[in-house]
């Protein structure tokens, strides 16, 4: 019963959820998207589970002053912080337990929730995020090391996009005359860009498309079931 | 409801005047949010204004185009309720007025949608008939997926360096299909890592993401019966921001020093941050998506890469189900027509003749 039940919901709500795709009349016209919005409440309800989680793993380590508990409890001080603020002064419209904190508010020029949000969280995720610019550069390196045929392309690809994509690429080939625009670096980039790179990646799509076309009726049919934490 | 009533009553003193002039039909076979609205005058008229009025009697301004005659469709309807309209015409010095009533309709079938469902039966028709054929005894032979035949490479290595695995199910929700496929894997791979006494951990993006993998991962645990080595505080959440989730992964990452990582389902800008990172730390890693723009990055990073389509067949792969691997076949089936759908598309546009490419866009209907 334990696993047949949702096996039985997974197979009615699939089904319904194709029937809405090609039935537009009620109910099955906004049956998709009430089902996101139960998703939504249950989403909400499930949010509990993960801060006792965090909390839980984190006052554990803090407690038993494991390896780098440090970190730990900076992480547990930030979360009960921006929790409290929240709750006493409330966020942008949103009034708190206190009201709108008007006087902290005039004295940092905002609520206090919005300006840790705004000068301590925003420039944290963005430090992570710009992480990406040094890792693009160590990761292209290793991939343009001609090691075969393969990366032997790959290379001499990577530096026409790269290149025709710079002012550089225009300023190299701007003197061919118009017979030979097609070499035009810009331009072969351009063409890089727009055939085989876009070909490839729909066939990619097209058959991830199958893939969930096969994956979703498994579930659907209740073949596929280690979702659920087991086969039988 | 008396504007209405009076909108209603000049439309119908006005209705005779107008009736070869202006038309309000329903778009058949839709979600009943649109009407179009027809006009045609003996001449080009100065100038056109159009009034929508609904039940409650708001009333809209239109823009229409300024021609002898047209159609403009207006979208955005409430579907059976009543709409009125109100046309005034100018020529010159000269005015008319023009009213009419209509009620969008919801279709009980998207007709443009019909090649899409033949479509889908098909390819469903052919993947429950291969399921069938393999529930029969039928043998498929399955190409070999590297990223999954490694699975067992990566838990004899953490198992021989004593250190854990390393499984980012992705930053997608449970309402995402790359997380539930993903999860799949990870009640694979729980089973293998609770038959070899390998640490596991799971960090999750989202509380759905957190109980469903708990509950996957005991229950792969109880499945080897090893239950006692099952870890709950192995699972856990991290937190819903995206940055806020990658460096607390790459800080795992750096202090655990797994000795394999696992990043499986759906992921975007941080795929090449984590990939990178577990790099660094000389890790075996496998990496899956259906995210076309990352993957060339978890290609460059990761030793073994499941490309779209892979991290889907993963699941039916692992368990070595002919249920599930017939299912595969399927897949092939679907790509094979597709296949043939592009050639032959491809010929008859080359050769002028737009037929297929109308009827599959839907503007056959």
């Amino acid at each position: 019963m334990k696993r047949n039940t949702p096996l039985i919901f997974a197979f009615i709500v699939g089904m319904l959820v194709i029937l809405a795709e090609f039935i537009p009349h009620r109910p099955f016209g906004e049956l998709t998207s009430t089902l996101e919005n139960w998703f939504m409440i249950i989403s909400g309800f499930a949010i509990l589970l993960g801060q006792i989680s965090l909390i839980r793993v984190n006052s554990h380590i803090i407690y038993h002053k494991e390896s780098n508990w440090q970190y730990h409890l900076a992480g547990m001080i930030s979360f009960f912080l921006m929790l409290i603020f929240g709750i006493l002064w409330g966020m942008q419209e949103s009034i708190g337990l206190l009201g709108h904190g008007e006087r902290i508010s005039q004295a940092i020029g905002m609520k206090p929730f919005d300006y840790l949000f705004e000068y301590a969280y925003m420039p944290l995720s963005s430090t992570v995020f710009s992480l990406l610019a040094f890792f693009i550069a160590s990761a292209a390196y290793r991939a343009f090391i001609i090691r075969g045929f393969e990366s032997n392309l790959l290379m001499i690809t990577a530096v026409i996009v790269i290149i025709g994509r710079s002012s550089f690429g225009s300023m190299l080939t701007a003197s061919l005359p118009e017979a030979y625009r097609f070499w035009h670096i810009p331009r072969l980039a351009d063409f890089l860009m727009e055939y085989p790179n876009t070909a490839a990646q729909r066939a990619i799509l097209i058959s991830a498309g199958l893939g969930i076309v096969g994956s979703s009726l498994r579930i659907i049919l209740g073949i596929e079931r280690s979702y659920l934490g087991g086969d039988k | 409801m008396k504007r209405l009533l009076i909108f209603g009553l000049l439309s119908l003193f006005l209705l005779p005047l107008g009736a070869q002039t202006i038309n309000v039909t329903d778009v058949p076979w839709d979600d009943g949010k649109a009407l179009d609205f027809h006009w045609d005058f003996p001449k080009q008229p100065d100038s056109l204004w159009l009034c929508l009025q609904d039940a409650q009697a708001n009333n809209t301004r239109i823009e229409i185009p300024l021609s002898k005659a047209g159609t403009q469709r207006i979208g955005e309807l409430s579907p059976g309720e009543t709409y009125s309209f109100l046309l005034k015409a100018y020529w010159g010095d000269e005015r008319e007025r023009f009213a009419a009533i209509a009620s969008p309709k919801a279709a009980w079938f998207y007709l443009h949608k019909w090649l899409f469902l033949l479509l889908l039966l098909v390819i469903c028709g052919a993947i429950l008939g291969y399921i069938f054929a393999a529930k029969q005894g039928k043998d498929f032979f399955i190409r070999r997926i590297n990223g999954l035949d490694s699975m067992e490479e990566a838990i004899g290595r953490a198992t021989e360096k004593g250190k854990p695995i390393l499984y980012v199910p992705g930053i997608g929700d449970l309402d995402d299909i790359e997380t539930i496929a993903s999860l799949t894997i990870l009640s694979h791979l729980a089973q293998r890592c609770a038959e070899y006494n390998t640490d596991l951990i799971v960090p999750c993006r989202f509380s759905m993401v957190l109980s469903a993998s708990r509950e996957v991962v005991r229950e792969a645990y109880q499945k080897a019966g090893r239950l006692d080595a099952y870890k709950q505080e192995n699972i856990f959440y991290l937190t819903d921001d995206q940055f806020g989730y990658v460096a607390g992964i790459d800080g795992i990452m750096l202090r655990e020093e797994p000795a394999a990582n696992f990043f499986l389902g759906s992921f975007y800008a941080e795929s090449l941050i984590l990939a990178e990172t577990g790099f660094s730390t000389g890790a075996i890693q496998t990496a899956g998506t259906a995210q076309a723009h990352q993957l060339p990055f978890f290609v460059v990073s990761c030793d073994y890469t499941l490309i779209g389509e892979d991290l889907f067949a993963a699941s039916a792969y692992l368990s070595r189900d002919p249920q599930q691997l017939g299912s595969l076949k399927g897949h092939d089936f679907g790509k094979l027509l597709v296949i043939l759908l592009i050639l032959i598309g491809v010929i008859l546009e080359i050769a002028g003749i737009t037929w297929l490419k109308d009827l599959i866009t839907g503007a056959l209907a």
